[in-house]
């Protein structure tokens, strides 16, 4: 125990201004110190007692807050789920004028709308100033590709899945609390607070885009 | 627990509810100024130690279950998923499956620490019947999470122990069939099952809260067996009886890591690393180790019934403990006859257990009938003679007392204790030089692994180039259904890019559909995509394979072992040498010879192999010499495949084994230094108790 050696002849001058300096020196240099705990003239010096009590602590603390972080991580998702997400490529050439499919990307409902000249003129007509999440439908779509909508279907008031082709605004309507979005998937009218997400995608050629 | 408390928190807050809910004096008088008699040993600790595991069990069991399956079909590949996919999911299954031995482990040590200083005497027999009804639940609940995972022994292990029931008369096949759910073991068993382990751990939670009830009225037990009488027999639980404990737990954790990061697959059979199989039965069903000395009683009994009820008895005779032994001295300590037959029935405890792995026949079953006998009669003659005829030596006046007779005095090592020790390491040493006799196996030579020990990685390239044998050679037979090709990219793996694994899935054509046309198509496969089977089903492969399906080799390296013996499995435990299965399957693949030994016929169909077990092996010699293009330059040898091949086959069974080992390395210096820590501490604050 070379710490006993070194520590021991320390430990007797239990006057203030040594336990003064015991308490501040870093804690590196202190735990030279640690030794000293097996002498027992060092019972009366609460400065190294309450040192080690307090390293003991703390290492007790590190340990339990290491330990519990595979507790929260396990519920995060895993690796075959992550690898399940990857993108995936739509084929547009089968969705006329007017219609529009839904696929699953990540689990998530994604409507691909092919647009009429109307729908997109009705989108680009409204005036900014008169929409509760103010956004162009230009900035909603890819440049070039008008006619296509790529919006995820789902309502931003509370998750549900809006009906496409319904509601007072030729976009979709949400049947659980009434919240109507429009052409653009822009919200109109009803409690959710914003537009309809747009995912991340992009046009891999003029007929297949790439969701994710 | 022991009455109504004048403790008053300081708190408003507290003292608010306090007023109402009396909680934090119930708190403070069981674990805080509960008294403890002053001469605790370290065998004490284990009371918190099993307190620990039962928690740990919970949460990891809770946590488990979040991503468990509980079907037939899909719950041995879920537990897998488990260990690949989930986030630290093989650090959690390590725990908890670990943890069942850990626990077992304790209570065991936490029992005959009960035994030995006589604590299930008066006042304490409720106390000490609560702890039996605990090890029981225990053991059920042991028993069915053993069955989950669904490998060849859950399988075999719930039809074997559901069986005991069928012993009873007259409703015994009703019982068996009550229990499965079934005509035989199946789906609704394993739902069940699922159900009740879950169940259980809570249960004896609740029955633990009476033991430490019960254990709160008596007061605890001492070495010295004498009840305390004056406050300077004990002290406070807090700080002293924490602190100890903590100090305990620390320690145990060290000895528990050494399973978790180091040993995961020590105390398990290699043969549920094979999924369950209704058709073929495993050569040896052993149970898992906490259960084989009453294992190892029921098989030594020829009658059925007779077996089991006198497995049963074995540890419902635990519950009579208190009036068999009548002594008056508690501790063995002071009783010199009953201290030397406590050790012998350790002794015959731990060879039952020895015995319970053995194969049923020759020397096993006599050596089993005369230990079971030995069994019964430490109950049933040697405690109750003793008590009559015993001359204890006196014991000390108080707890005190003991305490102050102990300082200054060394222990001596006890003479009975080596003898008992000499004699079971006789039997056993015994005991393996008949088993050498008997079998005609070959062990397989142990090779070098890049893998073994407490810093082993994975070679990158003998993987990658394993990689390249599997697919080339092996993938036309063998299937490699828990891999994902996103695994070949990932940390611990064969070292390849994102890019290079997503490259070489879309090298394989993998099914897919059904498409809007509600047809079955082919695609190029992505990382996300399981390595496909050579053959659409198992019928199809035993057909194309004279009637031996190929197994899949995800996990071959884990399911595959072979017997090491005394002593050889507990130097390994040291050595950490876990390499039992990559060192069969490379001498599997090298062990081909062309011409049998003379007087050895092999059936038509079948080849020769030295290593095989039964040596008839359905597979043709798989390697030869240059038949894979090695593109590094190393050598093309059927030695050299088979080295690379079996690297690659234990990277797919342990994907995570280099995270396992590099966290095992961080946990340990932390453990140990935390133990330091704590000793220091716990020195410091017993200073002032003495």
């Amino acid at each position: 125990m070379v710490f006993c050696r070194r520590g021991g002849p320390r430990a007797p001058a239990g006057l203030p201004v040594a336990m003064g300096a015991a308490g501040a020196v870093p804690p590196a240099a202190d735990k030279k110190g640690l030794g000293i705990v097996t002498t027992a003239s060092s019972a009366d010096h609460p400065t190294r007692r309450d040192f080690l009590f307090v390293a003991t602590g703390a290492a007790a603390v590190v340990g339990a807050a290491a330990t519990v972080w595979p507790f929260i991580d396990q519920m995060n998702p895993d690796a075959a789920t992550i690898a399940a997400g990857a993108p995936i490529e739509v084929d547009l050439t089968p969705i006329a004028e007017g219609q529009d499919i839904k696929v699953f990307w990540r689990g998530k409902p994604i409507y691909i709308s092919h647009r009429t000249k109307k729908q997109i003129e009705e989108a680009r007509s409204v005036p900014l100033s008169s929409l509760p999440d103010p956004q162009t439908d230009e900035a909603r779509v890819k440049s070039g590709h008008d006619q296509w909508l790529v919006v995820i279907g789902i309502c931003t008031h509370l998750g549900c899945i809006p009906i496409a082709h319904e509601g007072n605004y030729d976009g979709f309507f949400c049947p659980c609390h009434g919240s109507q979005y429009d052409t653009s998937g822009r919200i109109r009218q009803g409690p959710a607070p914003a537009n309809l997400a747009v995912p991340p995608y992009q046009f891999v050629s003029d007929t297949k885009i790439q969701i994710g | 627990m022991s009455g109504p408390s004048d403790y008053q928190p300081t708190n408003p807050a507290l003292r608010w509810i306090e007023r109402r809910l009396p909680i934090f004096g119930l708190i403070h008088s069981s674990f805080v100024a509960y008294p403890t008699p002053r001469n605790l040993n370290y065998w004490w600790t284990f009371g918190a130690i099993l307190s620990m595991m039962l928690a740990v069990q919970i949460v990891t069991g809770v946590v488990l279950a979040m991503h468990y399956t509980p079907h037939a079909d899909l719950a041995f590949r879920s537990v897998e998923l488990i260990v690949r996919d989930v986030n630290y999911g093989w650090l959690l299954r390590n725990m908890h499956a670990c943890g069942a031995s850990m626990f077992f482990f304790a209570v065991y040590i936490h029992m005959f620490r009960g035994l030995y200083y006589g604590s299930y005497k008066e006042p304490r027999e409720v106390l000490w019947i609560l702890g039996v009804i605990i090890y029981l639940l225990m053991m059920a609940t042991g028993f069915m999470g053993y069955v989950l995972p669904w490998g060849q022994m859950s399988f075999w292990g719930a039809t074997v122990i559901t069986n005991l029931f069928s012993a009873v008369p007259y409703f015994g096949e009703s019982i068996v069939t009550l229990l499965w759910g079934g005509y035989a073991v199946g789906n609704p068993t394993l739902n069940r099952f699922f159900s009740l382990h879950y169940l259980l751990p809570f249960v004896i939670a609740g029955v633990v809260v009476l033991h430490v009830w019960a254990l709160h009225v008596a007061g605890q037990n001492n070495p010295a067996g004498v009840e305390a009488k004056t406050e300077k027999d004990t002290v406070a639980f807090t700080p002293y009886a924490t602190i100890k404990d903590l100090f305990g737990v620390s320690c145990f954790l060290i000895f528990y890591s050494w399973f978790i990061f180091y040993m995961p697959n020590y105390l398990g059979d290699a043969e549920n690393y094979v999924p369950a199989n209704p058709g073929v039965t495993p050569a040896h069903i052993v149970p898992e180790w906490y259960y084989l000395p009453f294992y190892a009683i029921l098989r030594s009994i020829p009658d059925k019934l007779v077996g089991v009820v006198a497995m049963f008895a074995a540890i419902i005779i635990l519950c009579f403990l208190p009036w068999l032994d009548s002594s008056k001295t508690r501790s063995s300590k002071y009783r010199p006859l009953a201290k030397q037959f406590f050790w012998m029935f350790v002794v015959v405890c731990i060879l039952l257990g020895y015995l319970g792995a053995q194969p049923p026949e020759g020397i096993y079953v006599i050596a089993g009938r005369i230990l079971t006998v030995c069994y019964f009669a430490y109950f049933l003659i040697v405690l109750p003679l003793l008590s009559r005829i015993e001359t204890p030596r006196p014991v000390p006046n108080s707890i005190a007392d003991d305490v102050l007779a102990k300082t200054g005095r060394k222990a001596a090592p006890m003479v009975s204790t080596v003898i008992a020790i000499m004699v079971a390491g006789g039997l056993l040493v015994g005991g393996a030089q008949s088993a050498r006799a008997e079998g005609g196996e070959v062990a397989p030579p142990a090779q070098k692994w890049s893998f073994s020990g407490p810093f082993g990685k994975f070679d990158r390239g003998a993987v990658q180039r394993g990689l390249q044998v599997y697919k080339e050679v092996c993938a036309t037979c063998h299937s490699l259904s828990f891999v994902a090709f996103r695994n070949l990219a990932d940390p611990g793996g064969p070292g390849y890019s994102t890019a290079q694994a997503a490259a070489f899935a879309s090298e394989y054509k993998i099914k897919d559909g059904p498409n809007d046309q509600g047809e079955m198509f082919e695609r190029p496969g992505r990382p996300a995509d399981y390595f496909p089977s050579p053959f659409p089903n198992e019928q199809a492969a035993r057909a194309a394979n004279g009637g031996a399906a190929p197994p899949d080799l995800s996990l071959i390296t884990k399911a595959r072992s072979y017997k090491r013996g005394f002593p050889w499995f507990i130097i390994d435990f040291f050595t950490q040498y876990q390499e039992q299965g990559p060192d069969y399957v490379t001498a599997i693949l090298e062990g081909f010879e062309e011409n049998p030994p003379a007087g050895v016929t092999i059936p038509e169909g079948s080849y020769y192999n030295k290593y095989f077990p039964g040596h008839a092996i359905k597979m043709p010699k798989p390697l030869s010499d240059g038949q894979v293009a090695y593109t590094d330059g190393s050598p093309t040898t059927v030695a050299q495949y088979a080295h690379d091949v079996t690297t690659f086959l234990m990277w797919t069974a342990e994907p995570h084994m280099e995270a396992r080992k590099r966290l095992g390395l961080q946990v340990f210096v932390f453990l140990i230094l935390f133990s330091i820590l704590m000793y220091f501490t716990k020195k410091k604050v017993w200073a002032n108790a003495h």
